[in-house]
């Protein structure tokens, strides 16, 4: 079956050559030259000041933060969907995926109308006498913006992995003497482990490399490593700087897959993955 | 849990028992009225075709779902509502339903885990039943790199591990090739017979009942056809039903004058039956076996041979005989189109009341 180097492959090969590998080496080239066009390692060197390198973590806590708070939310939804019959839940996956095909800028713009100063839920406090809160351009406003816009990509994978478990082998449990809590403890919760893994990582790879959602949400003075490249291309033109952030990034979630990965299941890897 | 007064319940041999047990999803009736008493140590199969009812009659023992009227009385007790996990019942189910994510070890170890026996007791509990199921060595092998075989006997060591009082078996060997099965049959026996412990089994395979049962219960939608060991059952089948599902079987229409006088085909024979009305209209079954070839005219019935198919031990041969096909399983060789006739012994004629219409 497998034809090797046929014909048909050919337009494939040109077209990855082209959009991927050699913008790929592009990045690499500019990381590692400089203004003068010198090989040199400066770029690097410079990710180490403690203001980049704060940059990093703070990009990496928020990431994590909204990960455990999707896998928090989204593990006990995906858990109720799988429950349900196939109608109703093939209609409230409808209903979660919807929200998905609406622009993501358009989501994001919403919610800073909802927290902003004069937004719906400051003005909904002010009304039963609570001071307005001041959330739009905070950690909490950022996270928020993060928790919402990947949830789906949490709860979707956990859900593919959860009504794929034979419910004889959660009957053979209850057979076997084990309580409701036990079989998710024992059974449930271990065989839907894949699909956590790679919801994990499909929120927090976006996670960790979103600007627009800190940009917006967070206000024009938020930094995360997204916004550290946007600025490095847009306002200040070091694309060699650029560059060499790009990699670490990429570096990072290169990383982060590797690890996530030995948990995932071969053949569980297509979970969610349609959205993408 | 009420105690329930029983009459029966002075005999102890009696360890599940369901009474006027009846099941309906929505409209749908899938067991209606089912009455039936299961022993100790008894190897008891429910037999049917699909749909029969005899899966949801497992699952209302086990504990997955409950009847809508009757009674489950496990030991003198009513179980209607005691959940799965509070059964002294385990169950081997039709894929095996292994648990992927352990090993051989830890599938076989799980029901002693939640009862919280000490480690020392467990190891020597697992072992044991591991060369009960003959996979000595296979503890740390994960479960899907195991032979179907092998899963199944994993499946039933995990089951029998926690001693139950009963152990049921939904079509556990359905899945397994020919050869395999067979095996797979004698070693279910085996291990039934030496743990004594009652075996409620499900299967469509009436070959599969034959060998392996000491009481068969026939069941066609959702009602009991008859309840016998397996040489009743094919011996002296109730009905239409039974006789058609066990085994392969001429059926003819006939009238029963009188006691042990019966005629059918045109022509009155001698029968061991009784206790009919007169001139009740019966259904007669004769099984292929049991009909004698003799030389052309030398019979009591005449016909012609209009196929032979070799199967083995023996042919299938097919006579056509007023205008009715005869299939008669014979060691003679004969030609199609011979001229043949036929013996039938009275006691190889088997009267059935005609079966009242089930819907």
């Amino acid at each position: 079956m497998k034809k090797k180097n046929s014909i048909a492959h050919y337009p494939y090969i040109v077209w990855s050559i082209i959009f991927i590998v050699v913008p790929l080496f592009l990045v690499l080239y500019f990381s590692l030259t400089n203004s003068d066009g010198v090989l040199t390692l400066e770029n690097y060197q410079k990710l180490f000041k403690p203001n980049y390198m704060n940059v990093f973590l703070n990009s990496m806590k928020l990431a994590a933060i909204s990960t455990i708070l999707c896998l928090i939310l989204g593990y006990p939804l995906a858990y109720v969907l799988s429950k349900m019959d196939t109608k109703v839940r093939n209609f409230l996956m409808l209903l979660l995926i919807i929200p998905m095909w609406m622009n993501f800028l358009l989501r994001t713009y919403a919610w800073m109308s909802i927290i902003g100063r004069n937004g719906i839920v400051n003005t909904i406090l002010k009304a039963i006498g609570i001071p307005a809160m001041n959330i739009l351009y905070t950690d909490t406003a950022v996270i928020l913006g993060m928790v919402y816009n990947f949830l789906p990509f949490m709860i979707i994978p956990i859900y593919t992995v959860l009504i794929k478990i034979d419910t004889n082998v959660i009957k053979a449990a209850a057979d076997l003497g084990a309580n409701k809590f036990i079989i998710f403890k024992r059974i449930i919760f271990p065989l839907s482990i894949p699909g956590v893994m790679s919801g994990i990582t499909m929120v927090f790879m976006p996670a960790v490399s979103t600007f627009v959602i800190s940009k917006l949400l967070g206000g024009g003075q938020f930094m995360l490593i997204g916004n550290l490249i946007e600025l490095q291309f847009t306002t200040v033109g070091d694309w060699y700087f650029g560059s060499a952030i790009s990699i670490l990034m990429m570096i990072i979630i290169l990383v982060s897959m590797a690890v996530l990965s030995r948990y995932e299941d071969k053949d569980e890897k297509e979970g969610g993955g349609f959205l993408w | 849990m009420k105690e329930v007064l029983n009459l029966q319940d002075s005999n102890k041999d009696i360890i599940v028992d369901l009474k006027n047990i009846t099941k309906k999803y929505d409209d749908n009736m899938v067991i209606e009225n089912l009455n039936l008493y299961i022993r100790r140590n008894e190897f008891i199969t429910l037999l049917g075709p699909s749909g029969c009812g005899k899966t949801t009659t497992l699952n209302i023992i086990a504990g997955f779902e409950e009847p809508n009227s009757g009674d489950l009385i496990f030991e003198g007790k009513v179980i209607n509502e005691v959940p799965p996990h509070k059964r002294q019942i385990n169950t081997v189910f039709q894929r095996y339903a292994l648990f992927t994510h352990m090993n051989v070890y830890e599938n076989v170890a799980f029901g002693l885990r939640i009862k919280k026996l000490p480690e020392k007791e467990i190891r020597e509990k697992v072992k044991v039943m591991l060369k009960l199921v003959d996979l000595e060595g296979y503890e740390n092998r994960s479960t899907d790199s195991l032979s179907g075989g092998q899963q199944q006997r994993v499946a039933i060591a995990r089951a029998l591990v926690n001693e139950p009082k009963v152990l049921l078996l939904d079509e556990p060997l359905a899945a397994l090739d020919l050869k395999l099965r067979k095996e797979m049959q004698l070693e279910l026996k085996r291990i039934q017979q030496s743990l004594g412990i009652t075996f409620v089994f499900v299967t469509h395979d009436q070959e599969e009942a034959l060998t392996m049962s000491d009481t068969i219960v026939v069941m066609n939608k959702g009602r009991i056809q008859q309840i016998g060991t397996p040489e009743d059952i094919y011996n002296e089948p109730k009905n239409e039903f039974v006789a058609r599902f066990i085994g392969e079987s001429n059926i003819f229409d006939g009238i029963m004058h009188e006691d042990y006088r019966v005629s059918f085909e045109g022509r009155e024979f001698q029968c061991v039956d009784k206790g009919f009305d007169k001139d009740e209209k019966i259904d007669v079954i004769i099984r292929p076996e049991d009909i004698k070839l003799e030389e052309y005219g030398q019979g009591m019935l005449n016909g012609t041979v209009t196929s032979v198919i070799f199967k083995g031990v023996h042919y299938e041969i097919e006579v056509e005989a007023n205008n009715k096909k005869w299939l008669i399983h014979n060691t003679k060789h004969v030609k199609v189109s011979e001229k043949i006739g036929m013996n039938i012994y009275p006691e190889d004629i088997h009267i059935m009341r005609k079966a009242r219409e089930v819907e």
